[in-house]
């Protein structure tokens, strides 16, 4: 990237611990599945909007190419931001759910600690296509189960067991508009995407070898 | 805002990059900014001659980052501008040494565990 890199280089000690430090942290799922209303209960939410560039057929184009075969489409985000202190915040982005958005995704999820995905066990296919993303990618996530009112209530266990989730994913049931709900929400998944991290790093320092 | 080429009732788009001359990449350092990149005034480079040149939407991205710390997503949601948009203004601010763009921090070097026992923390303290 050509960014210009103002920021602390990996040895930069004592400037690092300064340094503002911005975490971003993705909440998705199928439509109606409780996002808006979930970044909405932990944070002063606000809409963000984006231009992409469309073809007529509705994927992303190139901007290089002629003007007059590119459209552009409005996609509103959900935004939302969490101050734990004075150089250390929280960024929560609520993504629209449809497939043909899958490229703001793909922005969005570079450098996320991790990921929330809403489900709805009344449309629990809804969420395949993020719960996919997401094991795809390698990005942390749990799964936030909104307990809507009238809806089958089912244990955490049926809900991973139904999405086929991997060993260990976090599974929480919750109700989106209660904010204390949704702070255990994200304080499961910034634990569990810790213990993903560490795990990791773990991995690429290689198996303990013998004796040097 | 002053000076919008469109207006909210003329329907969900109208060209919002002509307030950037019609360019939908930042100029030619080619960053495109992260959504929560932090952008800060950067107070050795500025001087008000200068901020004079600038265009309204400039101006006004200038004094959000010096009322605080702002990420490219707040920018765009306080400036009510699209983020394509608003990273075009933060490229030529950046250029003309007006603002510094500081990098997130990249996935392989996501925070220590300190920090994120911080957060931990911070959010069960909302
Ligand atoms: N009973 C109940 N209703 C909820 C809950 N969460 C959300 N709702 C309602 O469900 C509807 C959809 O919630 P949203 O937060 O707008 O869902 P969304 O995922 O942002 O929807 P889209 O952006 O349209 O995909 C709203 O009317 C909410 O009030 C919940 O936990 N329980
Ligand atoms: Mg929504």
């Amino acid at each position: 990237m050509g960014l210009q890199d103002d920021g602390p280089g990996p040895d930069a000690g004592a400037d690092a611990e300064s340094a503002p430090l911005a975490l971003k942290i993705l909440v998705a799922g199928g439509f109606g599945a409780g996002k808006t209303t979930l970044v909405g209960s932990v944070s002063e939410i606000r809409p963000l909007r984006t231009e992409e560039l469309l073809s007529q057929a509705g994927e992303l184009v190139d901007d290089t190419g002629g003007v007059g075969r590119k459209t552009t489409t409005t996609v509103a985000m959900d935004f939302g931001r969490i101050t734990i202190r004075a150089g250390l915040s929280l960024y929560l982005f609520g993504t629209p759910g449809q497939d043909r958005f899958w490229f703001l995704w793909d922005e969005l999820s570079q450098g996320a600690l991790g990921a929330v995905v809403l489900a709805d066990t009344r449309r629990l296919e809804d969420c395949f296509p993020a719960v996919d993303y997401f094991e795809h990618r390698r990005i942390p996530f749990v799964v936030a189960v909104n307990c809507f009112t009238g809806a089958r209530r089912y244990g955490a266990d049926e809900v991973a067991r139904a999405l086929d989730l991997e060993q260990g994913t976090p599974v929480v049931l919750c109700d989106a508009r209660d904010k204390d709900s949704g702070k255990e929400v994200l304080v499961r998944l910034v634990e569990y995407a810790g213990r993903v991290h560490t795990a990791r790093l773990l991995e690429s320092v290689g198996p303990p070898t013998g004796p040097h | 805002m002053e000076g919008h080429w469109y207006d909210a009732e003329a329907g969900p788009l109208v060209r919002p990059y002509a307030m950037t001359g019609g360019r939908t990449r930042p100029g030619p350092h080619g960053a495109r900014f992260d959504l929560i990149a932090l952008v800060v005034v950067d107070r050795s480079g500025t001087d008000t001659a200068d901020e004079a040149l600038l265009g309204p939407e400039h101006r006004a991205l200038l004094g959000l980052c010096r009322a605080q710390t702002q990420s490219v997503a707040e920018l765009a949601a306080d400036a009510d501008l699209p983020v394509g948009v608003v990273r075009v203004l933060l490229g030529d601010l950046l250029e003309g040494g007006h603002v510094k763009v500081s990098r997130p921090v990249p996935p392989a070097r996501l925070p220590d565990e300190r920090i994120l026992r911080e957060v931990i923390e911070g959010l069960r303290a909302l």
